[in-house]
């Protein structure tokens, strides 16, 4: 194995570019270097002022989405001799606005997340010195959904999010889903009002990439089908008992 | 949206090209699984000339069964069935997705239920070429 | 306080649809439009074919294989136009394009298989 592979990342400084650009770096070449090893070796040795995120270097934070070769990666968790010889093209990840170099701005991520309300709904919260009750079984119902790092690669990879900025996204919609089936949750309800909608789950297309890529096994994809099946159990029931349930 | 600043005055957003389908195989194979629609569509419209033939009589019928003899027709029914089977094969395994059959947690495997569609699948299939072959 | 949207009543035609289409038109395209033309298997005469389609039954199936596909069809292909084309903002001509074209389509094949003498 060579002992050098060449970096293709993209730059972009908002105060003196109209759009991004390419530098080339060449760069050591470890067995055991991850890309984010690589893009920090480049800002100590070869550019102080490349700008990216990172935290945990671990794969559990998800700061260091970027994009490598085309496909959505943890940064962290992409190891650079698996592209050898190389180039290796990292660019930022799609679908947001670029703030500088590899940097996006997460504000529509953020907003998308806070309207799936993540959070246990009730109608009477219990006392503070009172528990729920939870068996084995009711956490492995949602426990797969709970394992989102927000890391954004699927939103990434989503096609649909990238056509219609309104999409709220797999995963906003895989954490309404999350909390739908928590036994300890009364929110359903009102989480479809919110988002059996077209900017909704609605709006999937079930491309699955969003599955594909994400680093922690969370099946975005098959949580919104799951959601889609539920709306429509909702809205059978809407429709032949009027007044029936809620 | 973040407003601009001195330090930041823009943002830069890449327009999503017409042929952002085209940049990755798992992107096409989407597209192509979205066009498998139209030769479905297209399987219906075969079915209903072949019953608009029968209605007319043993001669228009056997016109009809000429003209799907024809090159045009049988290319095009070619690429049809390859596109409805790529259509049955996606759909049976996609479609375990939505359902979370649970027994006792989600202990039913996607495969388990892909499996059931496509037994039932042969199992139709065979069934209806048995009705459609003893004459 | 939105009102919920009514989308989930064309996912049900299109996942209805999209199970008969997967079932049944694979070997109904194979037999009709290839097997039985090009003579690797013998298929019904046209008297047998007949008498099978006047059968209740039968016409029954067919206007659910007739109809249902069409309104998958529908559905995904208005998306594809949706998503392939970036066209959203002529959603109503796609729309009327597209299920319309989806019950144009069941019109023809209940007329058809009504009058079947």
């Amino acid at each position: 194995m060579a002992n050098r592979i060449t970096l293709e990342v993209t730059r972009f400084n908002p105060e003196r570019d109209e759009e991004p650009g390419c530098d080339t770096y060449e760069v050591p070449l470890h067995k055991e270097w991850v890309v984010l090893d690589a893009l920090n070796y480049i800002k100590d040795h070869l550019n102080g002022c490349l700008t990216f995120r990172w935290s945990c270097r671990m794969g559990v934070c998800g700061s260091c989405g970027m994009t490598v070769n085309g496909v959505p990666k943890l940064t962290c968790a992409t190891f650079l001799s698996d592209y050898a010889p190389g180039p290796v093209h990292v660019a930022p990840m799609k679908n947001f606005p670029i703030l500088r170099d590899l940097v996006v701005d997460m504000s529509d991520f953020l907003a998308k997340l806070a309207k799936s309300k993540p959070w246990i709904i009730r109608k009477m919260e219990k006392p503070l010195d009172e528990e729920y009750f939870q068996t084995p079984e009711q956490l492995e119902a949602y426990k797969q959904f709970s394992m989102c790092i927000n890391c954004m690669l699927c939103y990434a990879a989503c096609p649909v999010y990238g056509l219609d900025p309104l999409f709220s996204g797999p995963a906003a919609l895989a954490i309404a889903q999350r909390y739908n089936m928590d036994s300890r949750d009364e929110g359903a309800s009102v989480r479809l009002d919110i988002l059996s909608q077209h900017d909704g789950i609605w709006g999937c297309t079930f491309v699955g990439e969003c599955t594909q890529v994400c680093p922690k096994n969370v099946d975005p994809a098959g949580a919104i089908q799951q959601y889609k099946l539920a709306a429509t159990m909702e809205w059978l029931k809407a429709l032949l008992l009027p007044r029936g349930s809620e | 949206m973040i407003n601009p600043t001195e330090y930041l005055p823009r943002t830069y957003r890449a327009r999503v090209s017409t042929y952002w389908w085209l940049a990755r195989w798992p992107y096409l194979k989407f597209i192509l699984r979205e066009a498998s629609s139209i030769f479905v569509a297209w399987g219906v419209v075969v079915t209903l000339l072949a019953i608009r033939a029968l209605r007319r009589g043993p001669a228009a019928y056997a016109d009809f069964e000429a003209w799907l003899r024809t090159p045009v027709l049988l290319t095009i029914d070619v690429i049809s069935f390859f596109f409805i089977l790529f259509h049955a094969v996606t759909w049976f395994n996609l479609a375990p997705k939505a359902m979370a059959v649970r027994m006792g947690g989600k202990r039913l495997p996607n495969g388990v239920i892909a499996a059931t569609n496509y037994a039932a699948w042969l199992v139709i299939s065979a069934a209806l070429t048995w009705v459609l072959l003893r004459g | 306080m939105n009102k919920r949207s009514n989308e989930p009543f064309l996912w049900l035609l299109f996942s209805a649809g999209g199970v008969v289409a997967a079932l049944l038109l694979p070997i109904h395209l194979l037999l009709f439009g290839l097997a039985f033309p090009l003579g690797w298997l013998s298929g019904p005469s046209y008297d047998t074919l007949l008498a099978l389609v006047r059968h209740p039954i039968t016409r029954i199936y067919l206007l659910v294989l007739c109809s249902l596909p069409l309104f998958h069809w529908a559905h995904r292909f208005r998306f594809t136009l949706y998503d392939g084309l970036q066209i959203k903002h002529l959603n109503e001509l796609i729309n009327t394009f597209c299920y319309g074209g989806a019950v144009l389509g069941t019109s023809v094949a209940a007329y058809l298989l009504l009058r079947i003498r």
